[in-house]
């Protein structure tokens, strides 16, 4: 049995007076790659913000056993989670090279030249724009620098919030490819939340469906894959 | 107009034009982390300019000490700002927080006028005489060039701008905080993300734009004669037409134009005008001259000279 690196339980999450989650529960566990899936506004994105404390929660948020729903984002970032959220979210006038070094602001070791290295073996592309400004990225090129921003923490726990949006599906192919890359080999958790439920699925081990801010259906991929449910609303058969 | 003429407005104008400079950055400091104007950053600077007069008139300091310690207590102050002030709003709600700065401007100034009263009162110079080391110019006030007197204290001027623009480059580009502090600026969400403390990267902003703001002030003080309460009020004006020129959001930006607005000031309104029109219009003509930069940027050019535009890429 794997341990489980995130419960969260009963989970309540507002903007100001919107409430967007109301009462989830599910639980990550070491090694697994989790994909949330669900229609715009179900509260997917909501949900790994809230993880991250970026929005009013209540309920109970637990990482390693440890509850993070009242630490602060930096705290929790600290803690081992990685967060790459919607839309990329790079630092678009600071250079490739400054978005890795603020990816590794929470960290006082001497690793950090070496993983630098490592993020641009894996995504040489970035190596060749490394004084670049993020900003003059193209859209694949920013979300792999995201990525890599991300993993420059050295997360135990890495949330992704749709990553192939916007992408030609190529990059979606090699970004995922990657993805599952580091899943395999160096055995880092992922919590994916996607709308190319196909392409989720098939890298996930264990899926979750949110409707209207609450777990509508739960179980392996491949029974999410073959639920009629499922194929009906997300995977277009 | 005589070539040493022309000249000796040049060099008028690039000595009031850094020390808009010096405050215009104070102003970006603030605006590319939190795109707000902090209308009370003048009357901070004023009081950081108090610092050094209690410091060193009152208390005997010498003065390079004294506007060391000016600075640090204004940076302090900032700070404190950000943190009662500022930091409990809502950031992406613009309107309190400029209500605030607003707010605070006219608390500052009315407080500095109770305290201290509008008469101006003795600053010490702070560069009087090129030092006696320097062969052949030691102890005097000026050289000359082209005929024009350059003096030492626009020399002074221009090499303590070129120490901040340095200190300031190293800064942000070479320390971890400097690195949040433009993360911050970039992408205030991404830097949460990233375990930055927001809260406390701002409050730094606003240290160094407050330190920044009082040597601005305390570079005032000596060219207009003194220092009293009002003593940034017009100043303020020409950093945000200089900051609003260059780009509200380029450090670089803000020291050009602040140049330009105090080079046009000197060049074109002082010569051209005082030499049609009389003497007395001179000042209206000057602030007047800022407001229509202001507002000719803001119509023609909103993101400046150096400012970045608006670009979305999806």
């Amino acid at each position: 049995m794997s341990d489980t690196i995130l419960n969260v339980s009963d989970l309540h999450a507002s903007y100001g007076p919107l409430s967007v989650l109301r009462g989830l529960n599910f639980e990550v566990n070491e090694g697994q790659v989790v994909v949330i899936l669900g229609a715009n506004g179900a509260g997917k994105t909501t949900t790994l913000r809230s993880i991250c404390q970026m929005c009013d929660t209540e309920g109970s948020i637990t990482l390693r056993g440890t509850d993070i729903s009242s630490k602060g984002t930096a705290d929790i970032i600290r803690l081992g989670v990685g967060h790459v959220p919607q839309g990329r979210g790079t630092f678009a006038e600071l250079s490739v090279i400054d978005n890795l070094l603020i990816g590794s602001y929470t960290r006082s070791d001497d690793g950090v030249q070496a993983d630098i290295d490592r993020w641009f073996e894996m995504f040489p592309i970035l190596a060749e724009r490394r004084d670049q400004l993020a900003g003059s990225l193209s859209g694949g090129e920013q979300q792999m620098l995201a990525v890599a921003r991300a993993l420059m923490s050295r997360p135990e726990l890495l949330l992704l919030d749709e990553p192939s949006l916007g992408l030609a599906p190529i990059i979606v192919e090699q970004l995922f490819e990657t993805l599952q890359r580091l899943n395999k080999e160096d055995g880092l958790t992922m919590l994916l939340v996607e709308q190319n439920a196909n392409l989720a699925l098939s890298m996930a081990d264990h899926g979750y469906v949110i409707e209207s801010g609450l777990i509508a259906l739960e179980g392996s991929a491949q029974a999410l894959m073959t639920d009629p449910a499922v194929q009906a609303a997300y995977l277009g058969a | 107009m005589t070539f040493s003429t022309f000249l000796t407005f040049v060099f008028a104008g690039l000595q009031d034009g850094a020390i808009y400079a010096t405050v215009a950055i104070a102003l970006v400091l603030i605006f590319k982390a939190t795109t707000l104007i902090n209308f009370a950053q003048g009357e901070l600077a004023m009081l950081g300019a108090f610092f050094v007069y209690i410091l060193s008139v009152e208390q005997g300091w010498p003065v390079w000490p004294a506007i060391f310690a000016a600075m640090l207590l204004s940076a302090g102050l900032g700070a404190a700002v950000e943190r009662t002030l500022v930091r409990p709003f809502d950031p992406t709600d613009h309107l309190p927080v400029v209500l605030i700065t607003l707010g605070l401007f006219l608390f500052v100034n009315a407080l500095a006028g109770d305290i201290w009263n509008y008469q101006l009162r003795p600053f010490p110079v702070i560069f009087d005489r090129f030092p006696d080391w320097m062969p052949g110019i030691g102890g005097d006030r000026f050289i000359e060039i082209g005929g024009a007197r350059l003096f030492y204290d626009t020399i002074g001027v221009w090499f303590t701008l070129g120490c901040m623009l340095l200190f300031l480059n190293v800064l942000l580009t070479r320390t971890q905080v400097g690195l949040a502090f433009r993360a911050v600026s970039s992408n205030v969400e991404s830097a949460r993300l990233a375990g930055v403390n927001t809260g406390r990267t701002l409050g730094f902003g606003w240290a160094l734009a407050a330190a920044f703001g009082a040597l601005g002030a305390t570079l005032v003080a000596p060219s207009l004669g003194g220092i009293q309460p009002n003593l940034m009020v017009a100043i303020l004006i020409y950093a945000l037409a200089g900051a609003a020129l260059g780009g509200l959001d380029s450090l670089g930006g803000a020291v050009m134009g602040g140049l330009i607005v105090g080079l046009i000031q000197s060049v074109v309104v002082s010569w051209f005008f005082v030499t049609v029109l009389e003497q007395r219009w001179m000042s209206v003509l000057q602030l007047g001259f800022a407001f229509a930069v202001i507002l000719g940027v803001l119509v023609f050019r909103p993101s400046g000279l150096f400012g970045t535009r608006i670009i979305e890429r999806v």
